[in-house]
């Protein structure tokens, strides 16, 4: 890193990293796109004029690109029909009694407890976990680690913040990005010094902020030389969202020989366009994991990506999706590999039912002079039921020789005769599914902590409710 | 008594010629018998034990099969193995990703009674609907070293990569577990050398005597025959059981061949 990190080990007392911000405004802005609301949310939270401007150039830049031409059908996506910034504490404000009743029995049946409950579903509430949290934060301020929201970074680490925003994903990437970057609010903002080793993975959920897992979020995670990280955005519990627009960007820096990986669940509610950039630029020695689950939302794209830059980096992609009515997926992952003796996995595994879709779209990049590539990329599709969908585009684009690429696909039926074995011995026919299901689900389910793979497990149960026979 | 009854049971195989058919197979398995179907290759023998456990590409189209007194023919697959019936296959499916011990695990459960979704209503806990694992361990651990079968076995996908010996082993395990009232073994002799089969068939002779099962053994050689001892065995040509004898009928089908039968029963 050329940045000097120095001052930002000084750490503040504590109450500053209290991550309930809290704000004296009551305010929502009205629907729509415009310079006004940009100008109002960067009011509000008191930024710097670098920070304005980057977001007035971003909504500039908005307005300019267009739509993907490619991918899931976005033309009923009107971009004048959201509000674009809720205060915080407002959207906290719901109540228990508002929540739909659908959602409360999702909860009920996947057994979570009452004040999680409240949690997620965006009711205010102070969860039992906040005990633990203190604990962690003294011992990962001891060890010089930054683990707070976005908005407390721009106030207390504005030029870190401005070295890195923008650099992995450029406000001119594509229209969601811009989008992102003129109007994001929340995320969070990790920063690990140089050999440090975060034994714990740092989860969003620990943060008692509706923001965190906001609309447009906007993640930024620094690894310094030798540094390890883990990093856990979402929760398989339903995320409930009155708003129908999700872009987040995410932003990964994988230093000189350090580790990061970054794991989500998206489980957004199905009104829910979710539309991400997320993207890990990995110095030598480096190693990026993305470990990515997708089984809520109506549309999503996204495609995590490692940019390799420096020799022997490597990247893995790693991801689920399951696509039930009404949904459609179009995801899949790009390594880039800039530098000799970079290697790649990209592991992708979908499962489609009642008439779901769920693509994978990939990309291999090989730039001239990165000789001695290594990449692997496997695709496996699941269809639960003759209407289900999966399609898949990889590309791949090499400008050396002395590579090795690897593309394995494969699409696949429950077949009726692991249903007839499991079954003889006992288990309903929709547990069995479930089981074979999970199975195939397993190489990536493994990847992640315990109680997540638990959940996990009953929510891939909850999908397949009623879904066979 | 408990008793497995096959009356005049007709069955065709869904979307495939003649081959394979049951044209009124007529048995009585009592408790604690144990019965040896044998017949050429083609004469129906996996066909009725598919049809038993209720196979959906296996179609009954007379007769009945009754556990107990009652008819099972309306009943899934599943709901028949809860009743007490096992299919040791004769070609155990692998499923990638399931581990052995949690197949077992699930399987068990369902045998003896954990219901699926019992959830506790009051304080987000729930009860768990599989058998208590420590326990659970600690009998499938018994159960694996008397058919000397390593443990490390537990950790590997259901089957998959398993050798044929292995795969029967892994189905014998499945019977000592389930303890089922009436269990059919199709073939399990095959892919067995004969150490495996020493072992394979100690197991089955323990369980029997133990469970006091009612054992139909399918097989087209005499081999098993010489270590678990039928009290019954039935020549099964064409979709029927056309002689039923004695332990000695094996032994001349062992010494003639199927010949014999062709000859005297086309």
């Amino acid at each position: 890193m050329t940045t000097n990190h120095d001052d930002l080990r000084q750490l503040k007392d504590q109450s500053q990293y209290d991550f309930t911000t809290t704000y004296e405004y009551v305010h929502r802005s009205h629907k729509g796109i415009g310079a006004d609301i940009v100008r109002e949310i960067s009011a509000i939270k008191d930024e710097p004029q670098w920070m304005l401007d980057f977001r007035l150039r971003a909504l500039d830049i908005f307005f300019k690109k267009p739509l993907p031409t490619w991918g899931p059908d976005l033309s009923s996506l009107d971009f004048e029909e959201f509000y674009y910034y809720v205060r915080p504490t407002e959207s906290k404000a719901r109540s228990w009694d508002e929540v739909p009743d659908e959602i409360k029995d999702t909860f009920e049946k996947l057994g979570i407890p009452e004040a999680e409950r409240k949690f997620l579903a965006g009711v205010e509430t102070q969860l039992d976990s906040e005990a633990v949290y203190g604990s962690l934060k003294k011992e990962w301020e001891n060890q010089g680690i930054i683990f707070v929201d976005m908005d407390t970074a721009v106030r207390e680490y504005p030029e870190l913040v401005r070295a890195h925003i923008g650099r992995v994903v450029p406000i001119a990437d594509n229209k969601f990005s811009a989008l992102n970057s003129a109007f994001w609010s929340g995320g969070s903002f990790v920063y690990v010094p140089p050999g440090v080793q975060v034994d714990i993975p740092l989860q969003a959920y620990f943060r008692i902020n509706a923001q965190s897992l906001g609309q447009f979020e906007r993640t930024i995670i620094i690894a310094d030389e030798g540094s390890s990280v883990h990093y856990i955005e979402g929760c398989t519990a339903p995320q409930y969202s009155t708003a129908a627009l999700h872009t987040g960007v995410i932003e990964i820096f994988v230093e000189k020989g350090a580790h990061a990986r970054y794991s989500t669940i998206q489980n957004w509610s199905r009104n829910v366009y979710n539309l991400v950039t997320q993207r890990a630029v990995v110095a030598e020695d480096g190693r990026m994991e993305w470990v990515d689950a997708n089984l809520g939302s109506g549309i999503t794209m996204k495609y995590p990506a490692v940019i390799l830059k420096g020799p022997r980096a490597h990247g893995e992609v790693l991801s689920i999706a399951f696509a039930g009515a009404g949904q459609h997926y179009d995801a899949g992952a790009k390594a880039i590999h800039l530098a000799p003796y970079t290697t790649s996995i990209i592991n992708s595994k979908s499962i489609s039912k009642d008439t779901g879709r769920s693509g994978y779209r990939g990309l291999v990049k090989v730039a001239k002079g990165a000789n001695g590539v290594k990449s692997k990329v496997e695709c496996d599709a699941l269809l639960l039921d003759p209407g289900s969908r999966s399609d898949t585009y990889p590309y791949i684009d090499v400008h050396e020789d002395d590579v090795q690429i690897e593309h394995e696909a494969s699409v696949s039926k429950i077949s009726e005769e692991q249903l007839f074995y499991l079954m003889s011995r006992g288990l309903s026919r929709e547990q069995a599914a479930v089981m074979i299901v999970n199975g195939f689900l397993e190489p990536f389910i493994k990847e992640l902590p315990m109680e997540y793979a638990v959940e996990l497990n009953r929510l891939v149960a909850l999908q397949m409710e009623g879904s066979v026979g | 008594m408990n008793t497995l009854e096959i009356r005049d049971l007709q069955v065709r195989v869904a979307d495939e010629e003649e081959t394979g058919i049951l044209k009124g197979a007529n048995l009585v398995i009592r408790a604690g018998e144990i019965h040896a179907l044998m017949g050429p290759n083609g004469s129906g023998k996996s066909t009725l034990s598919y049809a038993l456990m209720g196979h959906p590409r296996y179609e009954v189209t007379g007769g009945d099969i009754l556990l107990n007194g009652e008819s099972i023919l309306g009943l899934d697959p599943d709901e028949r193995a809860r009743r007490g019936l096992f299919l040791a296959m004769q070609y155990p499916i692998a499923i990638s990703g399931v581990t052995l011990y949690s197949f077992l695990r699930a399987a068990v459960s369902a045998r003896r009674g954990y219901k699926q979704t019992a959830r506790d209503s009051g304080g987000g806990h729930r009860r768990s609907p599989l058998l208590p694992g420590r326990e659970f361990r600690q009998e499938v651990r018994a159960e694996m070293a008397k058919l000397e079968m390593d443990r490390t076995f537990l950790r590997r996908y259901l089957n998959e990569g398993f050798s044929g010996g292995e795969k029967k082993r892994a189905e014998i395990l499945q019977l000592a577990l389930l303890k089922p009232e009436f269990a059919i073994l199709d073939e399990t002799d095959s892919g067995l050398d004969i150490d495996a089969l020493r072992i394979v068939a100690a197991g089955v002779n323990r369980l029997q005597s133990e469970l006091n099962m009612g054992l139909l053994i399918i097989t087209h050689y005499q081999r098993i025959l010489n270590y678990i001892h039928p009290d019954f065995v039935h020549i099964f040509y064409e979709g029927q059981i056309v002689k039923s004898d004695g332990a000695e009928l094996a032994e001349k089908l062992e010494a003639e061949g199927y010949d014999w039968v062709r000859e005297q029963f086309v």
